[in-house]
């Protein structure tokens, strides 16, 4: 039978204080392997999820702090299964990234190596929360160790003041949220009658009234658009961006935005429909707001770091724009291109790690160049990533945007046609970078070299995934169909955008 | 006539034993500082003290759930009454005493003060804060505070050849004297509105209709601002920054928690036994004061360089929080509040511990300097610092958080969500300057300017840090209370039953 999720929940986390009483030579190793542990177990609990099954799976139900009513309560189904996956892979790849390259762990390894895991733990523990009070729990507890990730290991001029910002950025979202989410529980065990319980389960059963789903709505939605980050909270992210050392940056990128995204499926529609109908509108327009502006920035930035920053703020614009077409094919490609845009974003802060290496340390593409000659597996790489990234048709990028743009088209047509430019300008950016820092003249302090065998071991992964799912998008699309139909059915049904889901069109098309 | 009805009480001498181990240490450790060994005034009183305060801690711990009123004359209620409410207060106060006296053991203060008179009046003052948390007639609540208070201020003024500690100490005196002033005349009001000093005959005037509106509404106003004074609530807290700043940083700590836990003790006796059925008076004009007292706090907070006034400015937030358990008036506001003050001692104990420690260590006093790069020098002092510091702000996995949890939880079940959002719009302002400690701690280069010495001292050019480690028990004072915020914020559930059999003693629903 399957383990407790609670095992690979925690063992990247107890590796980790457990290489602290361990010489420093054997941090790395256990720590990697606890990493290891907690991936090889998402692999297999992908092959062992039960797709036609009702519900969630493998669930762990205890009783944390009784009066409060709060669960203890994880489970998988097909809303978080391939996320849960995907931050199990990206953790893994960045650990073993930040252990084998010399310079973002030092000095003080040991501490870097348990941040790094704790934060591996509350990411996924905020995936498999089935508890709205839990979930609170971990989405908060997630940025800490990007704070001492961030403001131990980042440039020391700057870093103070760069997480103070990201800090109080993150936090007025996610402490909004925290007193919404209180106010939910007692508001629901007030229309029940029932004790205080956090359960979604439990939270799903009752509608509150418009006006409470409203404000409760607003509170969440701020939580998640700064956590993603959408324009126009993305204040932080240039400064976040800049300080963060890459393999942090990495997973920060990959992973955090993505639980932000997932939050509004898991927690906001299935619990607030009424309020995220009422919101469509304004939701839909932010997202095309974060798209136009997101590529609009990274087409004009030359630091590689906030190019890719503000190519994840319009690709998230993307996943925003399909939760919030309220309809079984928008949420289904939001969800394959949140997997999408983690396992295309990952690999390309390894290669701008890479790049920077080679330019003395440069990070402004104005400095790179030409590099495509003497490293053809590096560019070779790197244009597979810049094709995903641009949704090239063949790619599982390509997928997920159709059926987002599918699904918006089929509820907010008007909105769905302005959204198609921003499938344009995503090539506009993604290929600027990839022409200025492996084509063009020679950059002037650039040493072309191709990839070591340490850089491949970290870069190959990455890429292998991508191709994987190229050709076998509908993995994950075949698992999550129902749970993820079912989370966006009630809000759908009252704004009237679900007209697409009797047909499935989107299985005809990818088939 | 009166006197004559007067008749000689019934004393439950086991239900006053932990109010009897604290007086009773008093007396012992004045005595025994009068002796003129060293040995004796410099290592028996100390220990002497904590054997009061873990008496106390014990006597409580046998008294749990027994219920009784204390002193009771003939045809009226007890003048004190021990409950779980009174025993959680007691808790609090003896673990802070502890703490404090721990931090005091090899500090200036206690030399300067005779060791014993220091001690016994720290002892004193715990008396008076138990008794004030145990009180339910109007008199004894003037006598709680009272007695609570004027040790109080002798304490602020004990490192005498210091001016800002004589400053502090002065000042406590003058403001804690207006806000006992104010309180007196709030109490009299309301005898005058009732005609009871019995919280029982007060609460059935209320509710009986026989109450006049005026008195009463004057009365609970000022009895509010009298306990404010105490509590440091916005607008009546200006006392606490240069207070908090002046006294010896034991004595700060020692005030920070327990007078507050004490204030509160009180003011939910007050509110919630006798003023009950006035409720829909005061529950707004208390909102309204919660609010106000978080945002001044907070915003207070945000320039603060001296980590004490920090501290201070934290703390005053910290009251407007606490108020968010009063405004309800029920079983789960309760809760929440004396589950708070539980953790709120956890957390300020462990800051203050490593204030004390880096005061001894480092030439920046209590400057926000002096625990710069603590994080690789001082690994053991850091992290409760650390811990300290995300609990105070609320965040996951720490005491605080579950803290702030149960209080947003009462404010919204009371219908005062709004409250709740003011809480959390707090904890984020808030985030500004609590992250700015731990900045200094972890990314700040370590021994920043540690040469370059303030007062012109020489003693630190070139010294070796290790050399000038605090001593073992302030290290340890922190430790613990570091633990202990980890460890309530993980497994919380005990201590939410405990303070919510508090909470069930008042009889409230």
């Amino acid at each position: 039978m399957s383990l407790p999720l609670s095992i690979p929940l925690w063992l990247p986390a107890a590796a980790a204080f457990l290489a602290l009483l361990l010489p420093a030579i054997a941090t790395r190793a256990l720590v990697i392997l606890g990493a290891l542990g907690t991936f090889a177990w998402s692999i297999w609990a992908i092959i062992d999820f039960e797709r036609s099954a009702r519900g969630l799976q493998n669930v762990t139900d205890e009783i944390w702090v009784k009066q409060l009513g709060i669960h203890y309560k994880l489970g998988i189904d097909g809303l978080n299964l391939f996320l849960i996956a995907l931050a199990a892979f990206i953790f893994l790849v960045c650990l073993v990234w930040a252990a084998f390259q010399s310079g973002p762990a030092r000095p003080h390894p040991k501490q870097f190596f348990l941040f790094f895991a704790i934060a591996e733990s509350a990411v996924l523990g905020a995936l498999m929360a089935q508890d709205l009070a839990l979930f609170v729990l971990f989405f908060d507890l997630m940025l800490l160790p990007f704070l001492f990730l961030t403001g131990i290991w980042g440039p020391e001029s700057t870093r103070v003041a760069a997480i103070t910002k990201l800090f109080i950025y993150t936090l007025v979202g996610s402490l909004l949220m925290l007193a919404a989410a209180i106010a939910t529980g007692v508001l629901v065990s007030q229309q029940t009658g029932n004790d205080l319980s956090f359960a979604f389960s439990d939270l799903a059963k009752v509608t509150l009234p418009s006006g409470s789903q409203n404000w409760i709505f607003l509170c969440f939605a701020a939580a998640f658009l700064v956590k993603m980050p959408a324009f126009p909270v993305h204040g932080w992210m240039p400064d976040g961006y800049r300080n963060m050392p890459l393999p942090v940056l990495a997973v920060f990128s990959a992973v955090l935005s993505k639980v932000a995204a997932y939050g509004f499926l898991r927690v906001v529609i299935p619990i607030f429909p009424d309020a995220s109908a009422h919101f469509q509108d304004l939701m839909l327009v932010l997202a095309l707001g974060s798209i136009l502006y997101g590529s609009a920035m990274a087409f004009t930035t030359s630091e590689s770091r906030l190019v890719l920053g503000y190519s994840s703020v319009a690709q998230l614009g993307f996943i925003t724009l399909g939760i919030f077409a309220l309809n079984g094919d928008g949420a289904q490609g939001a969800i394959l291109q949140a997997v999408n845009h983690g396992l295309v974003v990952a690999p390309a802060f390894v290669i701008v790690a890479y790049l920077a290496a080679r330019t003395g340390g440069s990070e402004d593409i104005r400095d790179m160049g030409g590099i495509a000659f003497r490293a053809p597996v590096l560019a070779a790489l790197f244009l597979i990533v810049t094709l995903a990234n641009l949704a090239m048709p063949g790619s599982s990028n390509f997928v997920g945007e159709f059926l987002i743009l599918l699904g918006v088209f089929h509820s907010k047509l008007v909105i769905a046609v302005i959204a198609f430019t921003g499938v344009g300008m995503a090539a506009v950016y993604s290929l600027r970078l990839f022409i200025k820092t492996m084509h063009n003249r020679v950059g002037a302090d650039v040493e072309s070299r191709d990839i070591s065998f340490r850089e491949g071991l970290v870069l190959v992964p990455l890429v292998a995934v991508i191709l994987f799912f190229a050709l076998y998008p509908q993995l994950a699309l075949h698992k999550g169909e129902r749970t993820i139909n079912r989370s966006v059915s009630a809000a759908g049904a009252i704004s009237g955008s679900d007209k697409a889901l009797a047909t499935h069109p989107e299985i005809t098309v990818i088939r | 006539m009166l006197l004559a009805t007067v008749a000689k009480p019934t004393i439950d001498w086991a239900g006053t034993s932990p109010l009897l181990a604290l007086l009773g240490g008093a007396i012992i450790v004045l005595l025994a500082g009068l002796l003129r060994g060293r040995f004796i005034r410099e290592q028996l009183v100390p220990l002497l003290t904590v054997v009061a305060f873990g008496t106390a801690i014990g006597l409580g711990i046998w008294q749990w759930g027994e219920g009784k009123e204390l002193f009771v004359a003939r045809g009226s209620q007890g003048a004190l009454r021990l409950d779980e409410l009174t025993l959680m207060i007691t808790f609090v106060v003896s673990v802070t005493g502890i703490g404090a006296v721990l931090l005091s053991w090899r500090a200036l203060a206690p030399r300067e003060a005779a060791h014993g008179e220091y001690f016994a009046l720290m002892l004193t003052s715990a008396a008076g804060m138990v008794i004030l948390a145990a009180a339910q007639n109007l008199v004894t609540v003037f006598l709680g505070l009272e007695l609570l208070s004027v040790p109080l201020y002798v304490l602020c003024a004990t490192e005498m050849r210091r001016e800002r500690s004589l400053e502090s100490g002065l000042k406590y005196l003058i403001i804690g004297s207006v806000g006992s002033a104010t309180f007196l005349y709030g109490l009299a009001f309301i005898y005058g509105g009732t005609g009871g000093t019995d919280f029982r005959d007060i609460a059935a005037a209320i509710s009986g209709g026989t109450a006049k509106d005026s008195l009463l509404l004057t009365g609970i106003a000022l009895t509010l601002v009298g306990l404010a004074f105490k509590a440091s609530i916005a607008p009546f807290h200006q006392w606490t920054p240069d207070v908090y700043e002046g006294a010896p940083t034991p004595v700060t700590a020692w005030m920070a928690v327990a007078t507050k836990a004490a204030a509160f003790g009180g003011a939910l006796r007050i509110f919630d036994v006798a003023l009950i059925d006035a409720h829909a008076d005061w529950a707004p004009m208390i909102a309204a004061l919660a609010a106000i007292t978080i945002i001044v706090g907070n915003v207070g907070a945000l320039s603060q360089s001296s980590l004490k006034r920090l501290l201070a400015w934290s703390s005053v937030a910290q009251a407007g929080y606490l108020l968010a358990g009063l405004v309800g008036a029920s079983k789960l506001g309760v809760q929440a509040t004396v589950f708070y003050l539980s953790v709120y001692l956890f957390m300020n104990l462990a800051a203050f511990a490593v204030i004390v420690a880096r005061e001894r260590e480092a030439p920046f006093g209590d400057d926000i300097r002096s625990v710069a790069g603590i994080g690789v020098s001082r690994p053991l002092l850091a992290w409760p610092m650390t811990l300290a510091m995300l609990s105070l702000a609320g965040m996951p996995a720490t005491a605080g958080f579950i803290g702030k949890f149960t209080l947003i939880d009462a404010a919204a079940d009371a219908g005062y969500t709004w409250l709740g959002v003011v809480i959390v719009v707090g904890s984020m302002i808030s985030l500004a300057y609590y992250l700015k400690v731990v900045a200094a701690m972890w990314m700040r280069p370590a021994g920043a300017g540690e040469v370059a010495t303030v007062d012109g001292s020489p003693r630190l050019a070139g010294a070796d840090p290790a050399a000038e480690r605090a001593d073992w028990e302030v290290t340890l004072v922190a430790v613990l209370a570091g633990a202990a915020i980890v460890v309530f914020g993980v497994v919380p559930s005990p201590l939410l039953n405990l303070a919510g059999d508090a909470g069930r003693a008042l009889g409230l629903l």
